[in-house]
């Protein structure tokens, strides 16, 4: 007994986990090289390996650059949150010594603050969703799978990208209604708040 | 009726759907897969190092005057220093700029709670998503020889079950779930990937050789997740630009997947524990932005070091990712519930598109596969063979006694469609050709190349009441599109099982 937690300890020391760690992988690496073998087997190891590794890259080195990149362009492009709201968080975290991080939310405090709700989540999330039925169905809507897909179906991909921005012009739209009903609500509460305030000075 | 198509191993010889020059596709494909991914790697690196370099612009001017200052003594100790063994010890603890410094990782919602939600809506729809899919694997009965599309999968198609016809719905149901889950798990699957992206540029690469291993069996996770939705997208529209036959690559991903999942929920699974417990999702989805703060630092490090100001609340992020799946789902549902609800499926391959009045959805075409008006007219034959012989004219089979059934057609894409089918029972031409115990078919039909010309059908399938050689749908003749002259129509099987334009069923008596 103690010369088996001794091993384990051993293990642990030049593994870095507990041995059952190491057993658990090696056993699934074992699946999946048999999977793999499979693949070889069926003569199409090449295609296989180059397209699990195109959708590794493709998604972390290029999707999700890409996605950030635009989110954060957007960020800089509207205003993020009501000024109130704003400079009492960017206090917050000044008050935590992490003033020096805040950046592009340090630099747009000295901006005028924007009045009502903050816009962009009402931009972001509706072009967010039109960007996702794009990546899902692109090749209907961009008509490159229109051959095959007829001779398959004898329907054509023809009505697809006409759907897709008849879509995305709902999704904005309504957005842009949510927007209004905030921007409404916003005010009347701001009107409200002025009110109670006079009042409050009245007596 | 094919769902599954490519150069599987059946129809090397010639292949209806994909341009011949295969191989120089995959050698071009591998050159420029590597070109790609050196490419993406270096551009992808740069434009995040940029991002964190802008962001810490202003910090670095002011720290520039003292760094030049300390760089002059720094220069002296590092010549001190120049030993292989601490100059790699100096390169492990200083992370390189860009993505690999924590400071680049700035969004406040990002921590052990929100990957831990992630998770356990991945954990549950992943595992169906598994389940799904192997059903439908053993829904080809690829234990009977004609339909063995991966004869090199050997432990890989174990078979625990005959597929059976009843309920007949079973199929169309499975498909359904599996292509309409699917698609609505993928906002969950990109913000899961978001959600520990930072994790991909860690540093050191790896403290342990136990890391290195966690890390390389991610490899089968991400890679094997990305992989089979990229290959399920593509294939429910027909779009075959991948240089392997979907239904092999499609199966075996799914093992390396697998494999990569239970690996990784095993290791995590008390990480996505303490993550669910440390906060309340009835709380969470109480809090507006106003009152959104960053997580609690966790021992996985998912949490920024320094999280900027947030500009969505967290239960405004998990409403955009539940709405995506939603609105992703909702447009294509329709297309395997049928019915009215088959004009909400505006992207379904066939959704609205297919849902004029009287429109069957179909599979392959009598076009495609060159079907010729001498194939289907007076010279048309019948031929069934057992004990003996019979060559029947389209005629004789009509006369026939015919038998009706509503039963749906099912397709491994996703779509089905219920419909009334007339024709003979299978039994009924069993006995014709002297097979009284039917124990098996193979039903051969017109097509001369492509996968799915031939279907094996098991001694269930062949002894269903319902399982008939149909010669009309809907009260009209087959249109050529849907098999003319002949089709079998089976219930609960997939799609391509249920063969058209046939021309020779074999009968094999039971054992």
């Amino acid at each position: 007994m103690r010369g088996l937690i001794g091993l384990t300890g051993r293990v642990r020391h030049w593994y870095g986990a507990h041995p059952l760690h190491l057993l658990a992988l090696l056993a699934v690496f074992a699946l999946a090289g048999y999977a793999l073998r499979a693949v070889v087997a069926a003569g199409q190891w090449r295609g296989f390996a180059v397209w699990f590794v195109v959708a590794i890259v493709a998604h972390d080195l290029l999707l999700f650059p890409l996605y950030s990149l635009a989110d954060l362009s957007l960020r800089r492009l509207l205003p993020a949150r009501a000024g109130g709201e704003h400079s009492r968080l960017t206090a917050a975290a000044g008050a935590a010594g992490r003033a020096d991080t805040a950046g592009p939310a340090g630099t747009a405090g000295a901006a005028p603050p924007p009045s009502g709700p903050p816009v962009i989540n009402y931009v972001r999330v509706p072009a967010a969703f039109a960007l996702l039925l794009l990546l899902v169905w692109f090749p209907l809507i961009l008509g490159l799978s229109a051959g095959t897909y007829h001779r398959a179906s004898g329907l054509t991909a023809e009505p697809y990208l006409g759907r897709w921005l008849a879509v995305t012009g709902v999704l904005f739209l309504a957005s842009a209604a949510a927007y209004a009903v905030a921007l409404r609500r916003a005010s009347a509460r701001a009107r409200a708040r002025k009110t109670t305030v006079l009042a409050g000075r009245g007596r | 009726m094919t769902g599954k198509r490519g150069p599987g191993r059946r129809d090397a010889g010639g292949h209806d759907e994909l341009p011949p020059a295969r191989p120089r596709a995959v050698g071009t494909l591998g050159a420029a897969g590597r070109a790609t991914f050196l490419i993406l790697l270096a551009g992808a690196t740069a434009v995040l190092a940029a991002i964190g370099a802008a962001r810490r612009g202003r910090a670095l001017r002011r720290r520039a005057a003292g760094l030049l200052e300390r760089a002059a003594g720094q220069l002296s100790r590092m010549t001190a220093r120049l030993s292989p063994g601490a100059l790699a010890s100096r390169l492990l603890s200083h992370p390189p700029p860009g993505p690999f410094r924590p400071s680049t990782w700035r969004s406040p919602l990002r921590g052990l709670w929100l990957t831990s939600v992630l998770g356990l809506v991945l954990l549950g729809g992943l595992t169906v998503m598994a389940v799904t899919g192997l059903l439908s694997y053993a829904s080809y009965n690829p234990r009977l020889p004609g339909n063995d599309e991966t004869p090199g999968g050997h432990l890989l198609k174990f078979y625990l079950f005959s597929w059976p016809t009843d309920p007949a719905w079973l199929y169309r149901v499975n498909q359904g779930i599996h292509v309409t889950l699917g698609l609505a798990l993928l906002p969950v699957v990109l913000t899961k990937l978001w959600s520990v992206l930072p994790k991909l540029f860690s540093w050191p690469p790896a403290a342990s050789a136990a890391q290195a291993l966690e890390r390389l069996s991610l490899v089968m996770i991400v890679g094997g997740v990305l992989f089979e939705f990229a290959t399920g997208i593509l294939n429910i529209q027909n779009f075959y630009v991948f240089p392997f036959s979907f239904y092999t690559a499609h199966l075996y991903g799914a093992w390396v997947f697998i494999a990569g999942f239970v690996t990784h929920v095993i290791l995590k699974y008390p990480h996505m524990r303490a993550g669910l417990r440390s906060r309340s999702l009835r709380r969470e989805l109480r809090t507006p932005l106003s009152a959104t703060r960053p997580e609690a630092l966790d021992p996985v490090g998912l949490r920024a070091a320094a999280p900027a100001a947030p500009t969505i609340s967290r239960r405004g992020l998990l409403a955009a990712v539940a709405g995506g799946s939603l609105t992703l789902a909702a447009l294509v549902a329709g297309q395997s519930i049928g019915g009215w609800t088959r004009r909400t499926a505006l992207f379904a391959p066939r959704g609205l598109s297919a849902a004029q009045p009287g429109e069957l959805p179909v599979n392959r075409t009598a076009a495609t596969i060159g079907l010729t008006d001498a194939d289907v007219g007076p010279a048309y034959r019948l031929v069934l063979v057992g004990s003996r012989q019979v060559s029947l004219t389209r005629a004789q089979v009509a006369a026939l006694p015919q038998q009706s059934a509503v039963l749906p057609i099912a397709c491994v894409e996703g779509w089905s469609v219920a419909a009334t089918w007339s024709g003979v029972r299978l039994t009924d031409l069993a006995r014709l050709a002297g097979v009284n115990h039917p124990g098996g078919a193979l039903v051969e039909s017109i097509e001369r190349k492509g996968s799915f010309r031939t279907a094996d059908l098991s001694a269930a399938q062949v002894n269903d009441p319902r399982s008939m050689l149909a010669l009309r749908v809907n009260d009209a003749d087959l249109p050529r599109d849907h098999g003319y002259p002949a089709r079998t129509v089976i219930p609960a099987a997939p799609g391509v099982h249920n063969t058209k334009w046939v021309n020779k069923i074999t009968f094999t008596e039971q054992a």
